[in-house]
């Protein structure tokens, strides 16, 4: 960016004689203040594009519905009014959706942080027989697309009777191959020194692990953490295939019917995106709150 | 964190861990067994168990009352897969229908996602930005919302006087009614042209229907779907090339500027070689994630205008769910697999053979080594050069 400053430098060229490298120096650093405004124009734009949507999403769920068919893209409304809110939150299921949201994704987070940590680090510390047949089967278990799972799920939790119940719609979504990827790849990122130091100290695996080896990698635990709540929280399918209860409808669930007109007569755009910003609010907090977390989830995740 | 207090010098462990001997590693085996033994169950049951399971149905004539596994269930053989590919009847057809979709879907979601994305990622990897950290985080907002909440968003911004059309107004230019639109965007441009269906398309056909059908293109209706795609998933395969853009070292750059090369001679002939893994890592994701779109449809149009936002993941839900036709649903969830494994494999192949360089193009021609061989040829050179990157290939 020093260059720049030089830019306007022009002007003090011409008492030298005309000297090619600087000349293309001047001609470079211009062509290069150019290219960064270009750059920010180019950038606000698509920013524009990519945020816009979702003021939308704001400002349209406390318009009336006639507002909001009238004046789509307006970003305030030009009456306010919280209908829309007072709809769901007090003649509809949607609190129970939300709960059955919070219980699931809660669940799933806890139950995929130990298993996955558990067996992270058994493939990336603990000797045992069978341990190179367990990770080649589980490379081949993440080849298996999700969606062709969905029917195949369906058939063994129906199998297992627990169709229409908090564990059918639990338990199969803690099986997750990518999260114990990270975690085997974070273990074996750390000194060994220190979990034998335990074991001199008399500590058992499990103890090893307990005390010494899970507080240390609470970076890739965060990580887990959020995959696991953005993953659960975020997932429709599996509950489609897993429940057809009322009482056990979640947020994505019951606003995918509620889209597709389950809840509406007419459009009733205001009270959609009202439930579609409800409930994108826990990510966002996640999100915001583990910002710096999740932009280095790739980065950390690539790490060999 | 403890780590720094509780450091060891490394050789020391060693000597107790020896005298123990047999019984440490007779422990630490049994404790072994029992960390990965919950991984193992869920699994197994939730992922082996169930394709086990399906592989059966698929070739039954289970219609979903009952356990799948009774006595009264009847062995069928390939009936299910037949009436998929050369039944001739509806459901040749609506799987044709649905292939002929999703296709056009992954041919312009996946090239059009893995340029924005690398475009987005180069834009926002300049040494001298200012509010770097807001334009990432813009750009990949839309990856962490569900696709749900986006579906209704994009169903409000396309409707007949949504935002969209509002905006094309401005323009004026008269926007479709996107979601009810069936009309193939290949038919559209070509009826504009004033080029009508050729006998020669709509005489002959492929898994059910005519040609002419098959180069129709996506729906107008398809279009928001697959905009909605690139929306939502750029974010994401923007992180990835953010990362491997940091692992390019500096100086490698600086030495193309050095020898004169233009930002552009630049990027084009040492960044992106450089990011081949990567991209190669994101054109893999997309072909993956792109033929498994379900949530969007169901949330929105249920396969319609007219069947042309049908995709085979959610007719497979819809011929076992709805339908009671389990063992048709399993076998579109089988070729659907199929396919996705194929095209997978297929990418990989014709990307490596690219990269081989001339040179040990010939080697492999004049070796017996076939396929095999250019591909561990042709990838080893990038595996090395950009190391950290690698790794998310060889996870999936």
């Amino acid at each position: 960016m020093s260059t720049t400053t030089t830019a306007p430098g022009s002007s003090q060229a011409p008492p030298r004689p005309p000297d090619r490298p600087r000349d293309r120096a001047d001609r470079s650093a211009r062509r290069r203040t150019l290219g960064t405004a270009f750059v920010y124009a180019v950038l606000a734009v698509v920013a524009l594009i990519y945020v816009y949507p979702f003021l939308i999403t704001v400002a349209t769920s406390f318009k009336s519905d006639a507002e909001a068919v009238a004046s789509p893209l307006s970003l305030v409304p030009a009456t306010w009014t919280t209908a829309a809110y007072e709809r769901l939150f007090v003649r509809s299921d949607f609190p129970l959706w939300f709960q059955n949201s919070a219980i699931i994704t809660v669940s799933v987070t806890i139950g995929r942080v130990l298993i996955n940590s558990m067996a992270g680090y058994a493939l990336a510390r603990l000797q045992f027989r069978g341990r190179t047949v367990i990770f080649a089967g589980l490379v081949a278990v993440m080849a298996v697309p999700s969606v062709v799972l969905l029917i195949p799920k369906f058939l063994v939790v129906n199998q297992l009777g627990i169709y229409d119940s908090y564990a059918g719609m639990i338990v199969p979504l803690l099986a997750d191959a990518a999260g114990i990827f990270i975690m085997k790849n974070f273990f074996e990122s750390i000194p060994r020194s220190v979990e034998e130091a335990a074991r001199i100290d008399g500590a058992g695996p499990f103890r090893t692990y307990w005390s010494v080896v899970l507080p240390m990698a609470r970076p890739a635990l965060m990580t887990l953490v959020i995959l696991s709540f953005q993953g659960s929280w975020n997932e429709l399918a599996h509950f489609i295939v897993a429940s057809q209860d009322p009482e056990l409808r979640t947020l994505t669930k019951g606003v995918a019917q509620l889209a597709s007109g389950a809840l509406s007569q007419g459009s009733q755009y205001p009270l959609k995106l009202a439930a579609a910003a409800i409930m994108t609010i826990p990510v966002v907090v996640v999100f915001l709150v583990f910002q710096r977390r999740i932009m280095n989830v790739t980065t950390g995740a690539v790490k060999e | 964190m403890t780590s720094p207090d509780v450091f060891v010098p490394a050789s020391l462990p060693t000597v107790p861990r020896r005298r123990r001997g047999g019984g440490v590693r007779g422990r630490e085996a049994a404790a072994g067994w029992l960390f990965v033994a919950p991984m193992l169950v869920i699994l197994g049951l939730f992922l082996v168990v169930p394709v086990l399971m399906a592989a059966w149905v698929s070739v039954s004539d289970w219609n979903g009352r009952g356990s799948p596994l009774s006595s009264s269930v009847g062995f069928v053989g390939a009936e299910n897969y037949r009436d998929l590919v050369a039944g001739g009847g509806l459901a040749t057809q609506d799987f044709g229908i649905s292939l002929r979709n999703n296709a056009w879907y992954v041919f312009l979601v996946v090239p059009i996602q893995t340029a924005l994305s690398l475009f987005l990622a180069v834009m926002v990897s300049r040494k001298v930005l200012r509010g770097r950290g807001f334009f990432r985080t813009a750009f990949y907002f839309p990856s962490v919302t569900s696709s749900v909440a986006i579906t209704v968003l994009f169903l409000f911004l396309f409707s007949a006087s949504g935002a969209v059309n509002r905006l094309l107004e401005a323009l004026s230019v008269n926007g479709p009614n996107w979601l009810a639109d069936p009309r193939g965007v290949v038919h559209v441009v070509l009826g504009a042209l004033g080029v009508d269906a050729p006998a020669v398309l709509t005489g002959n056909g492929f898994v059910g229907i005519p040609w002419w059908q098959w180069v129709a293109g996506p729906s107008v209706a398809m279009c928001v779907f697959i905009t909605m795609a690139v929306f939502t998933t750029s974010g994401t395969f923007m992180l990835l090339f953010i990362a491997a853009l940091q692992a390019i070292a500096g100086d490698v750059e600086e030495a193309a500027t050095m020898d004169g090369a233009t930002s552009w001679q630049r990027f084009w002939h040492v960044t992106l070689p450089m990011l081949r893994p990567t991209l190669f890592t994101v054109i893999t994701l997309g072909l993956i994630g792109t033929w498994q779109v379900f949530d969007q449809i169901y949330t929105g149009t249920q396969g319609g205008p007219t069947k042309t936002t049908l995709t085979p993941a959610y007719l497979s839900y819809q011929a076992s769910f709805e339908s009671q036709q389990w063992g048709r649903g399993a076998a579109i969830a089988f070729v659907l697999f199929a396919i996705i494994v194929v095209l997978t494999l297929l990418q990989r192949l014709i990307l490596r053979e690219r990269d081989t360089p001339p040179r040990r193009r010939r080697d492999v021609l004049v070796g017996v080594a076939g396929a095999g061989g250019a591909r561990g040829a042709g990838g080893a050179p990038d595996a090395g050069a950009v190391a950290p990157t690698t790794g998310t290939e060889d996870r999936r």
